[in-house]
Protein backbone atom coordinates (compact mmCIF):
# COMPACT_ATOMS: atom_id res chain seq x y z
CA UNK A 1 0.00 0.00 0.00
CA UNK A 2 1.86 3.26 -0.92
CA UNK A 3 -0.18 5.24 1.62
CA UNK A 4 2.30 2.71 3.99
CA UNK A 5 5.36 3.95 2.60
CA UNK A 6 4.25 7.62 2.28
CA UNK A 7 3.60 7.56 5.88
CA UNK A 8 6.59 5.52 6.85
CA UNK A 9 8.86 7.52 5.06
CA UNK A 10 7.11 11.52 4.79
CA UNK A 11 7.47 11.45 1.31
CA UNK A 12 4.01 12.76 0.73
CA UNK A 13 4.72 11.72 -3.74
CA UNK A 14 3.68 8.68 -2.94
CA UNK A 15 0.14 9.42 -1.79
CA UNK A 16 -2.42 7.63 -3.54
CA UNK A 17 -3.77 10.47 -6.06
CA UNK A 18 -6.70 11.37 -8.13
CA UNK A 19 -5.04 10.00 -11.37
CA UNK A 20 -5.12 6.09 -9.55
CA UNK A 21 -8.73 5.11 -10.73
CA UNK A 22 -9.86 4.05 -7.17
CA UNK A 23 -9.02 7.26 -5.28
CA UNK A 24 -10.00 9.77 -7.62
CA UNK A 25 -13.23 10.89 -5.24
CA UNK A 26 -10.86 10.84 -2.28
CA UNK A 27 -7.54 12.28 -3.39
CA UNK A 28 -4.42 12.44 -0.57
CA UNK A 29 -1.92 14.02 -2.59
CA UNK A 30 -3.74 17.05 -3.93
CA UNK A 31 -4.76 17.88 -0.19
CA UNK A 32 -1.48 17.10 2.07
CA UNK A 33 1.75 19.15 1.11
CA UNK A 34 3.65 18.31 3.64
CA UNK A 35 3.18 15.05 6.22
CA UNK A 36 2.81 15.76 9.51
CA UNK A 37 5.72 14.49 11.86
CA UNK A 38 5.72 11.21 12.63
CA UNK A 39 3.17 10.56 16.26
CA UNK A 40 4.94 10.62 19.31
CA UNK A 41 4.06 7.93 22.47
CA UNK A 42 0.73 9.02 24.19
CA UNK A 43 0.79 8.35 27.77
CA UNK A 44 -1.74 9.94 29.38
CA UNK A 45 -4.64 8.67 30.02
CA UNK A 46 -7.67 7.65 27.69
CA UNK A 47 -11.54 8.70 27.81
CA UNK A 48 -13.54 5.78 27.46
CA UNK A 49 -14.41 4.49 24.03
CA UNK A 50 -17.29 4.17 22.29
CA UNK A 51 -17.76 0.54 22.90
CA UNK A 52 -16.88 0.76 26.17
CA UNK A 53 -19.77 0.00 27.88
CA UNK A 54 -20.33 -3.48 26.37
CA UNK A 55 -19.37 -6.73 27.68
CA UNK A 56 -16.08 -6.88 25.16
CA UNK A 57 -12.10 -7.04 26.28
CA UNK A 58 -10.42 -4.20 25.28
CA UNK A 59 -7.24 -3.65 23.18
CA UNK A 60 -5.78 -0.26 22.71
CA UNK A 61 -3.92 0.60 19.38
CA UNK A 62 -2.69 3.88 20.46
CA UNK A 63 -0.69 6.51 17.78
CA UNK A 64 0.03 3.24 15.91
CA UNK A 65 1.32 1.56 18.77
CA UNK A 66 0.04 -1.99 19.78
CA UNK A 67 0.10 -5.67 19.76
CA UNK A 68 -0.05 -7.13 15.61
CA UNK A 69 -2.18 -9.94 16.25
CA UNK A 70 -4.99 -11.21 17.64
CA UNK A 71 -6.15 -15.03 18.10
CA UNK A 72 -9.17 -16.42 18.41
CA UNK A 73 -8.74 -20.08 18.96
CA UNK A 74 -9.99 -22.95 17.01
CA UNK A 75 -14.11 -23.23 18.95
CA UNK A 76 -13.18 -20.52 21.21
CA UNK A 77 -15.30 -17.18 21.19
CA UNK A 78 -13.92 -13.54 21.87
CA UNK A 79 -15.56 -10.31 22.17
CA UNK A 80 -12.78 -7.43 21.38
CA UNK A 81 -13.29 -4.13 21.52
CA UNK A 82 -10.80 -2.68 19.26
CA UNK A 83 -9.58 1.30 19.97
CA UNK A 84 -7.64 2.62 17.19
CA UNK A 85 -6.90 5.99 18.42
CA UNK A 86 -4.96 9.40 17.08
CA UNK A 87 -4.39 11.20 20.36
CA UNK A 88 -4.39 14.78 20.92
CA UNK A 89 -0.63 14.70 20.45
CA UNK A 90 -1.05 12.27 17.45
CA UNK A 91 0.80 13.71 13.52
CA UNK A 92 1.04 10.79 11.00
CA UNK A 93 1.23 6.79 12.20
CA UNK A 94 0.63 3.65 10.70
CA UNK A 95 -1.15 0.84 12.68
CA UNK A 96 -0.77 -3.00 11.06
CA UNK A 97 -3.15 -5.83 12.77
CA UNK A 98 -3.14 -9.23 11.91
CA UNK A 99 -6.34 -11.44 13.26
CA UNK A 100 -7.26 -14.69 12.72
CA UNK A 101 -10.24 -16.53 14.05
CA UNK A 102 -9.97 -20.67 14.53
CA UNK A 103 -12.00 -23.35 12.40
CA UNK A 104 -15.38 -22.72 14.54
CA UNK A 105 -14.35 -20.04 16.19
CA UNK A 106 -16.12 -16.84 16.94
CA UNK A 107 -15.24 -13.28 17.18
CA UNK A 108 -16.82 -9.88 17.59
CA UNK A 109 -15.38 -6.69 16.82
CA UNK A 110 -16.16 -3.83 17.85
CA UNK A 111 -13.59 -1.46 16.00
CA UNK A 112 -13.81 2.40 16.90
CA UNK A 113 -11.73 4.92 15.02
CA UNK A 114 -11.17 7.41 17.93
CA UNK A 115 -9.69 10.88 16.82
CA UNK A 116 -9.06 13.22 19.76
CA UNK A 117 -6.11 14.87 17.79
CA UNK A 118 -6.00 17.51 15.12
CA UNK A 119 -4.42 17.66 11.58
CA UNK A 120 -3.07 13.85 11.58
CA UNK A 121 -2.53 11.32 9.29
CA UNK A 122 -3.37 7.71 9.86
CA UNK A 123 -3.41 4.40 8.38
CA UNK A 124 -4.25 1.28 9.74
CA UNK A 125 -3.57 -1.80 7.52
CA UNK A 126 -5.73 -5.20 8.73
CA UNK A 127 -6.42 -8.29 7.83
CA UNK A 128 -8.84 -11.12 9.04
CA UNK A 129 -8.72 -14.70 8.48
CA UNK A 130 -11.36 -17.35 8.94
CA UNK A 131 -10.98 -20.60 9.49
CA UNK A 132 -13.46 -22.99 7.76
CA UNK A 133 -17.24 -22.64 9.71
CA UNK A 134 -15.55 -19.40 11.87
CA UNK A 135 -17.84 -16.48 12.64
CA UNK A 136 -16.92 -12.42 12.81
CA UNK A 137 -19.03 -9.68 12.70
CA UNK A 138 -17.15 -6.70 12.76
CA UNK A 139 -18.29 -2.94 13.75
CA UNK A 140 -16.40 -0.40 12.95
CA UNK A 141 -17.08 3.07 14.41
CA UNK A 142 -15.60 6.23 12.73
CA UNK A 143 -15.60 8.90 14.71
CA UNK A 144 -12.48 10.99 13.44
CA UNK A 145 -11.69 14.66 13.89
CA UNK A 146 -13.12 16.94 11.42
CA UNK A 147 -9.60 18.20 10.70
CA UNK A 148 -8.24 14.72 10.07
CA UNK A 149 -7.21 12.23 7.29
CA UNK A 150 -8.02 8.49 8.02
CA UNK A 151 -7.41 5.22 5.81
CA UNK A 152 -8.51 2.04 7.05
CA UNK A 153 -8.14 -1.11 4.89
CA UNK A 154 -8.48 -4.44 6.07
CA UNK A 155 -7.93 -7.60 4.30
CA UNK A 156 -10.22 -10.43 4.57
CA UNK A 157 -10.21 -14.11 4.05
CA UNK A 158 -12.59 -16.59 4.57
CA UNK A 159 -12.23 -20.41 4.46
CA UNK A 160 -15.42 -22.93 3.76
CA UNK A 161 -18.70 -22.26 5.27
CA UNK A 162 -17.07 -19.42 7.10
CA UNK A 163 -19.06 -16.16 8.04
CA UNK A 164 -18.05 -12.64 7.79
CA UNK A 165 -20.52 -9.88 8.83
CA UNK A 166 -20.00 -6.12 8.73
CA UNK A 167 -20.85 -2.43 9.64
CA UNK A 168 -19.43 0.18 8.95
CA UNK A 169 -20.75 3.65 10.87
CA UNK A 170 -19.25 6.89 9.08
CA UNK A 171 -19.37 10.07 10.47
CA UNK A 172 -16.09 11.38 8.26
CA UNK A 173 -13.18 13.43 8.25
CA UNK A 174 -11.13 15.90 6.21
CA UNK A 175 -10.90 12.82 4.22
CA UNK A 176 -11.75 9.54 5.40
CA UNK A 177 -11.92 6.17 3.69
CA UNK A 178 -13.12 3.27 5.17
CA UNK A 179 -11.74 0.04 2.79
CA UNK A 180 -12.56 -3.22 2.76
CA UNK A 181 -11.26 -6.34 0.40
CA UNK A 182 -12.87 -9.60 0.63
CA UNK A 183 -11.76 -12.89 -0.61
CA UNK A 184 -14.44 -14.92 -0.88
CA UNK A 185 -14.02 -18.90 -1.26
CA UNK A 186 -17.94 -19.55 -2.38
CA UNK A 187 -18.33 -22.71 -0.54
CA UNK A 188 -21.29 -21.78 1.80
CA UNK A 189 -19.13 -18.94 2.68
CA UNK A 190 -21.21 -15.90 3.73
CA UNK A 191 -20.36 -12.22 3.41
CA UNK A 192 -22.31 -8.61 4.91
CA UNK A 193 -21.13 -5.86 3.84
CA UNK A 194 -22.91 -2.91 5.22
CA UNK A 195 -22.58 0.37 6.23
CA UNK A 196 -24.06 3.96 6.82
CA UNK A 197 -22.44 7.22 6.62
CA UNK A 198 -23.92 10.30 8.07
CA UNK A 199 -22.00 13.61 7.01
CA UNK A 200 -22.24 17.28 7.92
CA UNK A 201 -20.42 20.26 7.00
CA UNK A 202 -17.24 19.72 4.94
CA UNK A 203 -17.14 16.04 5.85
CA UNK A 204 -15.84 13.65 3.69
CA UNK A 205 -15.78 9.66 3.78
CA UNK A 206 -15.80 6.92 1.36
CA UNK A 207 -16.09 3.70 1.77
CA UNK A 208 -14.69 1.06 -0.63
CA UNK A 209 -15.75 -2.50 -0.62
CA UNK A 210 -14.42 -5.30 -3.19
CA UNK A 211 -15.45 -8.86 -3.30
CA UNK A 212 -14.06 -11.57 -5.13
CA UNK A 213 -15.97 -14.76 -5.67
CA UNK A 214 -13.29 -17.17 -6.29
CA UNK A 215 -15.82 -20.23 -6.03
CA UNK A 216 -19.02 -22.27 -6.21
CA UNK A 217 -22.22 -21.46 -3.93
CA UNK A 218 -20.95 -18.03 -2.17
CA UNK A 219 -23.23 -15.36 -0.88
CA UNK A 220 -22.73 -11.20 -0.66
CA UNK A 221 -25.17 -8.99 0.59
CA UNK A 222 -24.18 -5.67 0.65
CA UNK A 223 -26.49 -2.56 2.12
CA UNK A 224 -25.14 0.84 2.22
CA UNK A 225 -27.23 3.85 3.62
CA UNK A 226 -25.76 7.61 3.53
CA UNK A 227 -27.10 11.09 4.54
CA UNK A 228 -25.00 14.15 3.20
CA UNK A 229 -25.82 17.77 4.39
CA UNK A 230 -24.11 21.00 3.98
CA UNK A 231 -20.95 20.84 2.01
CA UNK A 232 -20.24 17.03 2.41
CA UNK A 233 -19.13 14.57 0.42
CA UNK A 234 -20.06 11.12 0.83
CA UNK A 235 -18.24 8.30 -1.99
CA UNK A 236 -19.46 4.52 -2.00
CA UNK A 237 -17.23 2.50 -4.32
CA UNK A 238 -18.37 -0.78 -4.25
CA UNK A 239 -17.07 -4.10 -6.44
CA UNK A 240 -17.97 -7.48 -6.76
CA UNK A 241 -16.35 -9.60 -9.01
CA UNK A 242 -17.85 -13.36 -9.53
CA UNK A 243 -14.81 -15.59 -10.97
CA UNK A 244 -14.70 -17.91 -13.60
CA UNK A 245 -16.25 -21.19 -12.05
CA UNK A 246 -17.81 -19.22 -9.10
CA UNK A 247 -21.45 -20.31 -10.04
CA UNK A 248 -24.30 -20.52 -7.99
CA UNK A 249 -22.79 -17.25 -6.53
CA UNK A 250 -25.68 -14.77 -4.80
CA UNK A 251 -25.00 -11.55 -5.01
CA UNK A 252 -26.69 -8.22 -3.96
CA UNK A 253 -25.31 -4.80 -3.45
CA UNK A 254 -27.92 -1.48 -2.47
CA UNK A 255 -26.33 2.28 -1.87
CA UNK A 256 -28.95 4.50 -1.25
CA UNK A 257 -28.63 7.74 -0.62
CA UNK A 258 -30.13 10.90 0.48
CA UNK A 259 -28.67 14.85 -0.28
CA UNK A 260 -30.01 17.08 1.87
CA UNK A 261 -28.60 20.39 0.75
CA UNK A 262 -27.48 21.38 -3.07
CA UNK A 263 -23.72 22.06 -1.83
CA UNK A 264 -23.72 18.12 -0.16
CA UNK A 265 -22.39 15.51 -2.96
CA UNK A 266 -22.67 11.98 -3.29
CA UNK A 267 -20.77 9.72 -5.50
CA UNK A 268 -21.40 5.85 -5.85
CA UNK A 269 -19.99 3.58 -8.36
CA UNK A 270 -21.50 0.34 -7.99
CA UNK A 271 -19.77 -2.47 -10.01
CA UNK A 272 -20.88 -5.74 -10.55
CA UNK A 273 -18.38 -8.02 -12.87
CA UNK A 274 -19.62 -11.43 -13.50
CA UNK A 275 -17.43 -14.23 -15.32
CA UNK A 276 -19.75 -17.45 -14.10
CA UNK A 277 -23.16 -18.93 -14.93
CA UNK A 278 -26.16 -19.52 -13.10
CA UNK A 279 -25.67 -16.37 -10.56
CA UNK A 280 -28.35 -14.58 -8.85
CA UNK A 281 -26.75 -10.74 -8.59
CA UNK A 282 -28.62 -7.33 -8.29
CA UNK A 283 -27.55 -4.37 -7.53
CA UNK A 284 -29.48 -1.14 -6.89
CA UNK A 285 -28.29 2.57 -5.95
CA UNK A 286 -30.02 5.63 -5.51
CA UNK A 287 -29.46 9.02 -4.51
CA UNK A 288 -32.08 11.98 -3.84
CA UNK A 289 -33.71 13.90 -1.87
CA UNK A 290 -36.35 13.12 0.97
CA UNK A 291 -39.79 12.53 -0.30
CA UNK A 292 -41.33 16.14 -0.51
CA UNK A 293 -45.14 14.24 -0.73
CA UNK A 294 -44.41 11.65 2.77
CA UNK A 295 -42.81 15.13 4.32
CA UNK A 296 -46.38 16.54 3.55
CA UNK A 297 -48.41 13.52 4.52
CA UNK A 298 -46.52 13.84 7.81
CA UNK A 299 -47.61 16.99 8.51
CA UNK A 300 -51.52 16.62 7.57
CA UNK A 301 -51.39 14.19 10.38
CA UNK A 302 -49.71 17.12 12.33
CA UNK A 303 -45.97 16.04 12.82
CA UNK A 304 -43.63 19.34 12.81
CA UNK A 305 -41.26 19.65 9.89
CA UNK A 306 -38.55 18.98 11.92
CA UNK A 307 -39.18 16.00 13.31
CA UNK A 308 -40.82 14.44 9.99
CA UNK A 309 -37.70 14.72 8.63
CA UNK A 310 -35.85 13.14 11.31
CA UNK A 311 -38.15 10.29 11.49
CA UNK A 312 -37.86 9.72 7.96
CA UNK A 313 -34.02 9.80 7.98
CA UNK A 314 -34.28 7.70 11.06
CA UNK A 315 -36.31 5.70 9.14
CA UNK A 316 -34.44 5.20 6.15
CA UNK A 317 -31.16 4.72 7.84
CA UNK A 318 -32.75 2.07 10.46
CA UNK A 319 -33.12 -0.67 7.71
CA UNK A 320 -29.05 -1.03 7.45
CA UNK A 321 -28.46 -0.31 11.25
CA UNK A 322 -31.31 -3.09 12.36
CA UNK A 323 -29.27 -5.61 10.25
CA UNK A 324 -26.26 -5.57 13.02
CA UNK A 325 -26.49 -8.67 14.60
CA UNK A 326 -24.68 -8.12 18.22
CA UNK A 327 -27.28 -6.57 20.06
CA UNK A 328 -24.76 -4.02 22.49
CA UNK A 329 -23.20 -3.01 19.14
CA UNK A 330 -26.82 -2.51 17.35
CA UNK A 331 -27.87 -0.16 20.34
CA UNK A 332 -24.53 1.52 19.75
CA UNK A 333 -25.17 2.28 16.83
CA UNK A 334 -28.73 3.47 17.05
CA UNK A 335 -27.54 5.93 19.76
CA UNK A 336 -25.14 7.27 17.46
CA UNK A 337 -27.47 7.90 14.51
CA UNK A 338 -29.67 9.65 17.05
CA UNK A 339 -27.03 11.47 18.23
CA UNK A 340 -25.76 12.38 14.76
CA UNK A 341 -29.25 13.19 13.16
CA UNK A 342 -30.18 15.35 16.28
CA UNK A 343 -26.60 17.02 16.43
CA UNK A 344 -27.27 18.77 13.10
CA UNK A 345 -28.86 16.67 10.18
CA UNK B 1 -73.68 31.02 14.46
CA UNK B 2 -70.89 30.85 11.60
CA UNK B 3 -70.07 27.68 10.36
CA UNK B 4 -67.20 25.38 11.40
CA UNK B 5 -65.71 25.80 8.00
CA UNK B 6 -66.02 28.65 6.09
CA UNK B 7 -65.07 29.03 2.38
CA UNK B 8 -65.27 32.94 0.96
CA UNK B 9 -64.17 33.79 -2.90
CA UNK B 10 -61.45 31.51 -2.74
CA UNK B 11 -59.08 31.26 -5.99
CA UNK B 12 -55.92 29.01 -5.66
CA UNK B 13 -53.82 28.23 -8.33
CA UNK B 14 -51.14 25.25 -9.64
CA UNK B 15 -48.29 25.92 -11.33
CA UNK B 16 -49.51 29.48 -12.67
CA UNK B 17 -53.02 27.56 -13.98
CA UNK B 18 -56.10 29.09 -11.95
CA UNK B 19 -58.00 25.69 -10.33
CA UNK B 20 -60.46 27.17 -7.82
CA UNK B 21 -62.61 30.03 -8.92
CA UNK B 22 -63.90 32.25 -6.16
CA UNK B 23 -65.29 29.00 -4.10
CA UNK B 24 -68.05 29.80 -1.20
CA UNK B 25 -69.18 27.25 1.45
CA UNK B 26 -70.08 26.54 5.04
CA UNK B 27 -70.09 23.35 6.48
CA UNK B 28 -71.49 23.67 10.35
CA UNK B 29 -70.30 21.65 12.95
CA UNK B 30 -72.75 18.18 12.57
CA UNK B 31 -73.31 17.83 9.12
CA UNK B 32 -71.72 15.72 6.46
CA UNK B 33 -71.27 17.57 3.43
CA UNK B 34 -70.29 16.17 -0.06
CA UNK B 35 -68.82 18.28 -2.64
CA UNK B 36 -69.42 16.07 -6.79
CA UNK B 37 -68.10 16.76 -9.58
CA UNK B 38 -66.37 16.02 -12.76
CA UNK B 39 -63.14 14.97 -13.05
CA UNK B 40 -60.76 18.12 -12.68
CA UNK B 41 -63.17 20.17 -11.63
CA UNK B 42 -61.00 21.11 -8.74
CA UNK B 43 -62.10 18.70 -6.32
CA UNK B 44 -58.78 17.25 -4.69
CA UNK B 45 -57.30 20.67 -4.82
CA UNK B 46 -59.25 22.13 -3.02
CA UNK B 47 -58.84 19.52 0.05
CA UNK B 48 -55.23 20.59 -0.49
CA UNK B 49 -55.96 23.93 -0.44
CA UNK B 50 -57.29 23.55 3.07
CA UNK B 51 -54.84 21.21 4.37
CA UNK B 52 -51.63 23.89 3.00
CA UNK B 53 -49.86 21.17 0.34
CA UNK B 54 -46.76 22.76 -1.08
CA UNK B 55 -47.25 24.34 -5.03
CA UNK B 56 -51.02 25.16 -4.05
CA UNK B 57 -51.04 28.74 -4.40
CA UNK B 58 -54.31 30.84 -2.87
CA UNK B 59 -54.41 34.15 -4.79
CA UNK B 60 -57.65 35.69 -3.06
CA UNK B 61 -60.37 34.94 -0.65
CA UNK B 62 -60.49 33.12 2.58
CA UNK B 63 -60.82 29.48 4.66
CA UNK B 64 -61.27 29.77 8.68
CA UNK B 65 -61.77 26.93 10.73
CA UNK B 66 -64.16 27.71 14.15
CA UNK B 67 -63.41 31.64 12.99
CA UNK B 68 -59.60 30.83 12.81
CA UNK B 69 -57.99 31.89 9.82
CA UNK B 70 -56.67 28.48 8.59
CA UNK B 71 -54.32 29.94 5.36
CA UNK B 72 -52.07 31.54 7.63
CA UNK B 73 -50.85 28.11 9.04
CA UNK B 74 -48.66 25.85 8.37
CA UNK B 75 -49.90 22.09 7.69
CA UNK B 76 -49.03 20.84 11.04
CA UNK B 77 -50.97 23.66 12.18
CA UNK B 78 -53.90 23.04 10.39
CA UNK B 79 -53.90 19.49 11.72
CA UNK B 80 -53.29 20.02 15.43
CA UNK B 81 -56.63 22.55 15.16
CA UNK B 82 -58.05 19.60 14.02
CA UNK B 83 -58.03 19.31 10.24
CA UNK B 84 -57.98 16.01 8.43
CA UNK B 85 -57.50 14.59 4.90
CA UNK B 86 -58.18 11.32 4.02
CA UNK B 87 -56.07 11.25 1.01
CA UNK B 88 -56.96 9.99 -2.46
CA UNK B 89 -53.46 8.21 -2.70
CA UNK B 90 -52.25 7.89 0.88
CA UNK B 91 -48.69 7.91 0.80
CA UNK B 92 -45.93 4.83 1.69
CA UNK B 93 -43.46 5.64 4.56
CA UNK B 94 -41.03 2.95 4.27
CA UNK B 95 -39.33 2.17 7.30
CA UNK B 96 -41.70 3.49 9.71
CA UNK B 97 -44.03 1.65 11.73
CA UNK B 98 -47.67 2.64 11.55
CA UNK B 99 -48.22 2.61 15.23
CA UNK B 100 -44.78 4.69 15.76
CA UNK B 101 -46.47 7.25 13.08
CA UNK B 102 -49.76 7.44 14.18
CA UNK B 103 -48.39 7.21 18.09
CA UNK B 104 -45.73 10.70 16.94
CA UNK B 105 -48.85 12.11 14.79
CA UNK B 106 -51.03 11.94 17.91
CA UNK B 107 -48.59 12.92 20.49
CA UNK B 108 -47.45 16.13 18.29
CA UNK B 109 -51.08 17.46 17.81
CA UNK B 110 -51.21 17.29 21.26
CA UNK B 111 -48.47 19.09 22.00
CA UNK B 112 -49.00 21.61 19.80
CA UNK B 113 -52.12 21.98 21.90
CA UNK B 114 -50.97 21.89 25.01
CA UNK B 115 -52.09 18.44 26.34
CA UNK B 116 -49.66 15.59 28.27
CA UNK B 117 -48.75 12.92 25.60
CA UNK B 118 -50.66 9.61 25.74
CA UNK B 119 -49.36 6.91 28.04
CA UNK B 120 -48.26 4.42 25.42
CA UNK B 121 -50.30 1.53 27.04
CA UNK B 122 -53.39 3.59 26.51
CA UNK B 123 -52.21 4.32 23.25
CA UNK B 124 -51.87 1.23 22.40
CA UNK B 125 -55.61 0.03 23.77
CA UNK B 126 -57.27 3.03 22.13
CA UNK B 127 -55.59 2.10 18.56
CA UNK B 128 -56.49 -1.69 19.19
CA UNK B 129 -60.61 -0.68 19.61
CA UNK B 130 -60.66 1.62 16.85
CA UNK B 131 -58.41 -1.59 14.18
CA UNK B 132 -60.62 -3.95 15.15
CA UNK B 133 -63.45 -1.96 14.01
CA UNK B 134 -62.15 -1.19 11.04
CA UNK B 135 -61.37 -5.14 10.55
CA UNK B 136 -57.42 -4.36 10.21
CA UNK B 137 -55.01 -7.47 11.68
CA UNK B 138 -53.32 -5.45 14.73
CA UNK B 139 -50.04 -6.83 13.42
CA UNK B 140 -50.47 -5.01 10.09
CA UNK B 141 -49.53 -1.70 12.10
CA UNK B 142 -46.00 -2.96 13.16
CA UNK B 143 -45.39 -3.00 9.67
CA UNK B 144 -44.09 0.13 7.88
CA UNK B 145 -47.02 2.17 7.27
CA UNK B 146 -49.05 1.60 4.10
CA UNK B 147 -45.47 0.03 2.55
CA UNK B 148 -46.90 -2.99 0.19
CA UNK B 149 -50.65 -2.52 1.68
CA UNK B 150 -53.15 -2.91 -1.04
CA UNK B 151 -55.31 0.04 -1.71
CA UNK B 152 -58.17 -1.04 0.10
CA UNK B 153 -56.32 -1.39 2.82
CA UNK B 154 -54.36 1.98 2.89
CA UNK B 155 -58.29 3.15 2.71
CA UNK B 156 -58.95 1.57 6.14
CA UNK B 157 -55.76 2.68 7.20
CA UNK B 158 -56.55 6.54 6.46
CA UNK B 159 -60.00 6.14 8.64
CA UNK B 160 -58.18 4.79 11.28
CA UNK B 161 -55.70 7.59 11.79
CA UNK B 162 -59.01 9.47 11.27
CA UNK B 163 -60.61 7.94 14.17
CA UNK B 164 -57.61 7.90 16.60
CA UNK B 165 -56.49 11.89 15.33
CA UNK B 166 -60.58 12.58 16.48
CA UNK B 167 -60.35 15.91 13.78
CA UNK B 168 -63.04 18.44 14.25
CA UNK B 169 -62.87 18.61 10.38
CA UNK B 170 -62.91 15.71 7.83
CA UNK B 171 -61.92 15.88 4.48
CA UNK B 172 -62.45 12.57 2.59
CA UNK B 173 -60.72 12.81 -0.92
CA UNK B 174 -62.17 10.26 -3.23
CA UNK B 175 -62.06 7.66 -0.42
CA UNK B 176 -64.33 4.80 -2.10
CA UNK B 177 -62.40 4.65 -5.20
CA UNK B 178 -60.32 1.06 -5.17
CA UNK B 179 -62.46 -0.32 -3.04
CA UNK B 180 -64.95 -3.59 -3.09
CA UNK B 181 -68.27 -3.46 -1.59
CA UNK B 182 -67.41 -5.16 1.41
CA UNK B 183 -64.30 -2.89 2.34
CA UNK B 184 -66.70 0.40 0.84
CA UNK B 185 -69.33 -1.31 3.94
CA UNK B 186 -66.98 -1.62 6.74
CA UNK B 187 -64.90 2.59 5.57
CA UNK B 188 -68.56 3.79 5.85
CA UNK B 189 -69.10 2.27 9.20
CA UNK B 190 -65.75 4.10 10.43
CA UNK B 191 -67.01 7.33 8.87
CA UNK B 192 -70.58 7.44 10.63
CA UNK B 193 -68.87 6.59 13.92
CA UNK B 194 -67.38 9.95 13.17
CA UNK B 195 -70.24 11.74 13.26
CA UNK B 196 -70.36 14.32 16.06
CA UNK B 197 -72.28 17.52 16.61
CA UNK B 198 -68.83 19.33 17.06
CA UNK B 199 -67.23 17.54 13.84
CA UNK B 200 -67.87 18.33 10.39
CA UNK B 201 -67.18 15.70 7.33
CA UNK B 202 -66.53 17.30 4.01
CA UNK B 203 -66.92 14.22 1.26
CA UNK B 204 -65.26 14.47 -1.73
CA UNK B 205 -66.52 11.90 -4.51
CA UNK B 206 -67.17 11.84 -8.13
CA UNK B 207 -69.50 8.79 -7.71
CA UNK B 208 -73.03 8.27 -5.15
CA UNK B 209 -71.86 5.21 -4.27
CA UNK B 210 -70.20 5.92 -0.89
CA UNK B 211 -73.42 8.29 0.19
CA UNK B 212 -75.68 5.58 -0.15
CA UNK B 213 -73.82 4.45 3.12
CA UNK B 214 -72.70 7.81 4.45
CA UNK B 215 -76.05 10.20 4.28
CA UNK B 216 -75.25 13.70 3.46
CA UNK B 217 -76.96 16.44 4.67
CA UNK B 218 -76.06 18.85 1.80
CA UNK B 219 -74.71 18.14 -1.60
CA UNK B 220 -72.67 20.55 -3.55
CA UNK B 221 -72.08 20.49 -7.29
CA UNK B 222 -68.04 21.57 -7.58
CA UNK B 223 -67.48 22.28 -11.57
CA UNK B 224 -64.94 24.76 -12.92
CA UNK B 225 -63.67 25.69 -9.78
CA UNK B 226 -66.57 26.75 -8.17
CA UNK B 227 -70.04 25.70 -6.26
CA UNK B 228 -72.22 25.85 -9.47
CA UNK B 229 -75.35 24.18 -7.22
CA UNK B 230 -76.43 22.91 -4.05
CA UNK B 231 -78.94 20.88 -2.52
CA UNK B 232 -80.11 17.64 -0.42
CA UNK B 233 -79.25 14.52 -0.41
CA UNK B 234 -81.57 14.01 -3.81
CA UNK B 235 -79.07 16.02 -5.83
CA UNK B 236 -76.46 13.19 -5.63
CA UNK B 237 -79.02 10.76 -7.27
CA UNK B 238 -79.74 13.14 -9.85
CA UNK B 239 -76.24 13.72 -10.45
CA UNK B 240 -76.09 9.96 -10.78
CA UNK B 241 -78.67 9.96 -13.04
CA UNK B 242 -78.07 12.99 -15.34
CA UNK B 243 -74.57 13.36 -14.89
CA UNK B 244 -72.31 16.66 -15.20
CA UNK B 245 -73.43 18.07 -18.72
CA UNK B 246 -75.85 20.35 -17.49
CA UNK B 247 -72.97 21.95 -15.66
CA UNK B 248 -70.52 21.71 -18.67
CA UNK B 249 -70.88 25.41 -19.79
CA UNK B 250 -71.18 26.95 -15.98
CA UNK B 251 -67.64 25.38 -16.01
CA UNK B 252 -66.22 26.51 -19.19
Amino acid sequence: MSLARAIETGDVGLLPSRRDEDWRWSDLRGLIRVAPPASPEWVEPLAPGPFSGADAEEILVVNGRGPDLIVVGPGEKRAIALRLIAAPNAGSHLARLAIEVGEGGELTLLESHEGAGQDYLTASDMTIELGAGAQAERIVLAAESESGVAVSIAKVQLAAGARFEQMVLASGARRERIETVVEHPGAGAFVRLDGVYLLNERRHSDITTVVTHNGVDGITDQLIKGVVQDQARGVFQGRILVAKGADQTDARMGHHALILSDRAEVDAKPELEIWADDVACAHGNTVGALDEDALFYAAQRGIPPDEARALLIQAFVGEAVDRVRHEGAREVARAWVAQRLGASL
Amino acid sequence: MTALLSIRDLSARVEEKEILSGLSLDVPAGEVHAIMGPNGAGKSTLSYVLTGRPGYEVTSGTASLAGEDLLALEPNERAARGVFLSFQYPLEIPGVPALTFLRTALNAQRKARGEAEIAAPDFLRLVRAKAAALKIDFDMLKRALNVGFSGGEKKRMEILQMSVLEPKLAILDETDSGLDIDAMRIVAEGVNALRAPDRALLVITHYQRLLDYVQPDRVHVLAGGRIVASGGPELAHQLEAEGYDRYGSLAA
